[in-house]
């Protein structure tokens, strides 16, 4: 087969591109530059990334395809370039969270997830945008500027991991790194046609992530397809000594399980419709697509149940209670003082707190100050019984729920989001209908079990919905053997998967 | 409020009209190679900003990974102080701004500490035991290091810049809170300092730290309060901070009580403050406010998993407790016998372990005390150094006590024997040889210095004749001194009673 051209090669899946770096048919050089052609195209319209390492990048390719040419055995997504999620601290290059209290900030080490990306050979082509410390849905809080669907530029591209689920539906990057503490991976990848995971809490190491939530954030892939998924996940996955909270057993086979899930066949599988996560609220399109994919999942031969989740109505409350409270000390250490922005006051004494009040009035952004405000008064003296108190009773419960769904089910179906990309800008004066949108993803943070968005169709107005499996902890594996069903009975539907029905982007000055 | 200061009590008069309560906060840096949370080296004295890793700078991302050891250390403590080690238990975030805590909040216990309700007996300078209860022992990491420079004081305020040194950020601590301490009365300060010194030593008996004052291993924090009578309620109490040695630790709590009982005398207030203790000077300042403390926000660590020692970790941990210091102090006065002043000496000196030594090498324990606090207790002093640092070791007394009581060496040889080995002439047995010290018991030498001795005091030959033995020792001292004090003087007075008889 003679070399694709390199337009072609950013069309291509991960797992497309590592078997034709593994045939010899090209070379990480050229997959790499590909992209990063792609994205000096589309990215002035998109603007998914903060900062394109395009140097580093290809001084990897380069190095895998020496390391290729001289017989090495190497890892197989060695020379698949990556895009990561600017939360994601990266030794040499920029990481901002989103914010401009890090601005110019170079960190001086990987992220463990990083140092096993450097380590399996996958070339970073740069870092993506977000809401600021991850807090939003919709990358408008970004402090540099948002990321455009897509699907329609005037679009949110969903958040807080717009960036990166923008680069895989934009063709900018094969695989990208997201982070998810409510839903930051998983909405997106809805909103976008992209498959998006949340791997079980533990289950990917957080050394390296800047915290937004400790008890609730986790990292993982996001892909155009189920089997890419997790083929990422298994690079990035497993038990890390730097993180207490890493789980210590081995991850389940979840590229077996995504092969296996392939073959279409899900007999004897018990899928369980969440009741309270689909009905109000959610857009007639999202739930009519939702149907059809059940009846997908029946057609090849699963057992539809639906089971009850009653405390999963207090979920968002308790989620907004608990993640500021973890956000006010997490983000207590920007303070000017050791790193990134420092700002002194411009009249007055300068004393090390009023260089902190000032760092930190001026490089936080209104979400991230609001959050901050919330939490600080969540756990302050007197309140702490009535506010973080019961909000970890209420964790508590909704894991009970869950232990009780899966009793009856072997994985939880829903949609990801009630609504599919709503207009850049529409929700941005209205904090609590920007959080709905996470309704039916939180739950899943809040158990720390694992979840999935695969893309399930276009809603009545043109735009990608995304269809949620939720799996017990630890059993990541049935989010793909039951995600690879569906996307594998979809794309037979469609004749292709749904993002070749995205418009075109225009592109600046010309491609290879 | 009045801007005087009330004038200080005299000490006796303070203690004659109140009661004083105290309580003590020690913390403890404990001598693991590595920090509480991360790899970093704990090593005193580098460079500042040298032993630092993104989790002990609060780098962004940089999460905390507890330290198994620093868990053991704690277990340690809490079992030597007899209190209960919890099943389950977990840390804590104290959170405020203050540019020597890199994450901007302490990583502590608050709540759950991993040891609590225990005590530990300590014994006063005149041998009187108190029994201090313990509310708790809990694990925490230590601060950075401030330098304030510029400005008079060395405090924050007035100084033109401050220097953070993240090196101590991290290290592990352990602090150990009491109950309140009453019915102590004027021996309040005693026992304040026999307390702090009752555990540096029990740190140092378990290994868990090298407890030196002076490099802030060991830094105790003294609340003070007075009530007018063993039966009121507590009073208002102030906690002085970071006394760093034994001596300050008794004066401040001196100076606390004289000055609060000059407060209430003056019909005040005693205002419940932290206050700054002036080696210097002698006395505590008012620093902060306690009503006005901040709120520390405490909520559990979510970056750390509970911390739950297994039963069977907790009895492996116990069966390898070493004996106490104060028990065994008491074990060994026993087996000694020696007098509870003679074994007061022996502690203050420091000298219970080479006693010990001394004992294990075969010296009886009196004459193992008379070496070390006699002979050795003068060149120590002499020589300035401490008693275990002189040029000999407890081996080397045995040795030498074992010549003596084989009536090898007489006690005068056994002092320049002693002499040889301090000044590195080798062993007891080496120094004898080459010095040619060893007593003469030979019975022609000595038969030939006897009898000249004799010829010389034929007085003294008949006064012995007539019953009278005083005056062997004349006759003795010839000979010894004949024989440059070498003669076995047991076996001189054999002799010269035989050859009394006989002539």
């Amino acid at each position: 087969m003679a070399t694709q051209p390199s337009s072609d090669l950013t069309r291509r899946t991960a797992a497309q591109l590592s078997e034709a770096l593994r045939a010899g048919e090209v070379t990480s050089v050229e997959v790499t530059q590909a992209h990063l052609d792609r994205i000096a195209a589309v990215d002035g319209a998109v603007h998914a990334f903060l900062h394109v390492s395009a140097e580093e990048a290809l001084a990897t390719a380069r190095e895998v395809d020496a390391r290729r040419a001289a017989g090495e055995e190497l890892h197989p997504l060695a020379g698949v370039p990556i895009a990561v999620k600017d939360v994601v601290v990266t030794k040499g290059l920029p990481t901002t969270a989103g914010s401009k209290i890090l601005e110019g900030w170079v960190p001086p080490y990987d992220a463990t997830l990083v140092e096993r990306l450097r380590a399996a050979g996958l070339p970073i082509l740069g870092k993506t945008n977000m809401d600021e410390f991850a807090m939003g849905s919709s990358t408008e809080h970004s402090a540099y500027g948002t990321t455009h669907n897509p699907w329609d530029l005037d679009r949110i591209p969903g958040g807080s991991g717009g960036g990166s689920a923008a680069a895989l539906a934009a063709y900018e990057a094969p695989l990208a790194i997201g982070t998810d503490t409510g839903g930051s991976i998983r909405q997106p990848g809805a909103v976008t046609g992209t498959v998006g995971v949340k791997p079980t809490y533990g289950g990917v190491s957080r050394y390296g992530l800047i915290a937004l939530a400790s008890s609730l954030d986790q990292a993982g892939p996001v892909t155009r397809t189920v089997l890419d998924s997790a083929l990422l996940h298994e690079v990035i996955g497993g038990h890390d000594p730097r993180d207490a909270t890493s789980l210590p057993e081995d991850l389940p086979g979840l590229v077996a399980a995504a092969r296996a899930g392939q073959g279409g066949d899900l007999t004897g599988v018990r899928v369980g419709v969440v009741d309270e996560l689909n009905g109000e609220g959610y857009q007639p399109g999202v739930r009519a697509r939702f149907e059809e994919s059940l009846e997908l999942l029946r057609r090849a031969g699963a057992e539809v149940v639906h089971v009850s989740c009653p405390h999963f109505g207090h979920a968002l409350a308790a989620y907004y209670l608990i993640l500021p409270s973890e956000a006010s000390s997490n983000l207590a250490k920007f303070d000017g003082m050791r790193f990134g922005l420092r700002v002194e006051p411009t009249e007055g004494t300068v004393t090390a707190e009023r260089v902190m009040a000032a760092t930190r009035g001026q490089g936080f952004g209104d979400e991230v100050k609001r959050r901050i405000i919330l939490g600080t008064y969540a756990l302050s003296a007197g309140y702490y019984d009535a506010y973080y108190g019961s909000a970890q009773k209420v964790r508590t419960l909704i894991q009970q729920d869950f232990a009780a769904a899966f009793e009856q089910a072997d994985v939880l179906v829903s949609p990801t989001a009630p609504t599919t990309a709503f207009r850049l800008g529409e929700k941005l004066d209205d904090p609590l209908a920007m959080y709905l949108n996470d309704v039916a993803t939180i739950p899943a943070n809040l158990a720390g079990v694992p979840g999935m968005s695969v893309p399930n169709g276009l809603s009545e107005d043109g735009l990608p919905v995304g269809f949620q499996i939720l799996a017990p902890a630890r059993a990541d594996d049935r989010l793909y053997r039951v995600g690879a069903a569906l996307e594998t009975l979809l794309e037979r539907e469609w004749g292709g998967p749904l993002l070749n029905r995205a418009p075109e982007l225009a592109t600046e000055g010309t491609t290879r | 409020m009045s801007t005087t200061t009330p004038p200080l009590v005299d000490y006796d008069e303070a203690i004659s009209r109140f009661d004083p309560v105290i309580g003590i906060e020690v913390h403890v840096e404990l001598g693991t190679a590595t920090k509480m949370f991360d790899g970093a080296s704990t090593e005193f004295g580098a460079e500042p900003n040298t032993q630092v890793t993104p989790v002990s700078l609060g780098l962004p991302g940089a999460l905390p990974a507890l330290n198994g050891k620093a868990v053991e250390s704690a277990i340690k403590i809490g079992l030597a102080l007899n209190c209960e080690i919890a099943e389950l238990c977990r840390f804590a975030r104290k959170n405020y701004f203050y540019p020597d805590v890199p994450k901007n909040f302490q990583t502590s216990q608050y709540d759950e500490p991993i040891a609590f309700d225990g005590w530990i007996d300590i014994e006063l300078d005149d041998g009187e035991v108190v029994r201090v209860e313990i509310e708790r022992a809990h694990m925490e990491e230590d601060a950075g290091k401030n330098t304030h420079v510029g400005g008079a004081t060395g405090r924050i305020h007035g100084a033109e810049y401050s220097l953070v040194d993240y090196n101590r950020a991290g290290i592990p601590l352990v602090e150990i809170v009491t109950r309140p301490i009453t019915g102590v009365g004027d021996r309040a300060p005693e026992v304040a300092r026999a307390y702090v010194q009752t555990l540096r030593d029990i740190f140092r008996a378990l290994d868990v730290s090298e407890a030196r004052m002076e490099r802030g291993n060991v830094r105790a924090d003294v609340n003070v309060s007075l009530r007018a009578t063993p039966e009121a309620p507590l009073g208002t109490r102030t906690e002085t901070k970071n006394v760093n040695s034994f001596r300050s630790v008794e004066r401040a709590v001196r100076h606390e009580i004289s000055r609060q009982a000059g407060v209430l005398d003056a019909g005040r207030t005693v205002t419940q403050e932290t206050r700054h203790w002036h080696e210097d000077t002698g006395v505590t300042t008012a620093g902060r406010v306690k009503s006005d403390a901040e709120d520390y926000r405490y909520f559990p660590e979510p970056d750390l998993v509970p911390v739950a020692p297994s039963r069977e970790w907790v009895e492996e941990i116990r069966a390898t407790l070493p004996e106490m210091p104060v028990a065994r102090r008491r074990r060994l006065q026993t087996e000694w016998g020696y007098a509870d002043a003679e074994m007061r000496d022996v502690v203050n000196a420091g000298a219970i372990e080479l006693i010990e030594a001394t004992v294990a090498a075969g010296a009886a324990p009196a004459a193992a005390r008379k070496w070390w606090m006699g002979e050795l207790a003068r060149t120590a002093k002499t020589e300035g150094v401490e008693l275990a640092d002189l040029p000999v070791t407890p081996e080397q007394i045995g040795q030498l006590q074992q010549l003596v009581d084989a009536g090898r060496v007489n006690d005068k040889l056994a002092r320049q024997v002693l002499a040889g080995v301090l000044a590195g002439e080798g062993s007891p047995e080496e120094v004898v040889t080459a010095r040619g010290l060893e007593v003469v018991s030979d019975d022609g030498a000595l038969l030939a210095a006897v009898d000249e001795a004799l010829a010389a005091q034929p007085d003294v030959v008949e006064k012995i004749r007539g019953g009278n033995q005083g005056p062997v020792g004349a006759i003795i001292g010839a000979v010894m001194k004949a024989t440059r004090g070498q003669a076995d003087a047991g076996r001189v007075r054999e002799i010269v009673l035989e050859r009394v008889q006989q002539g």
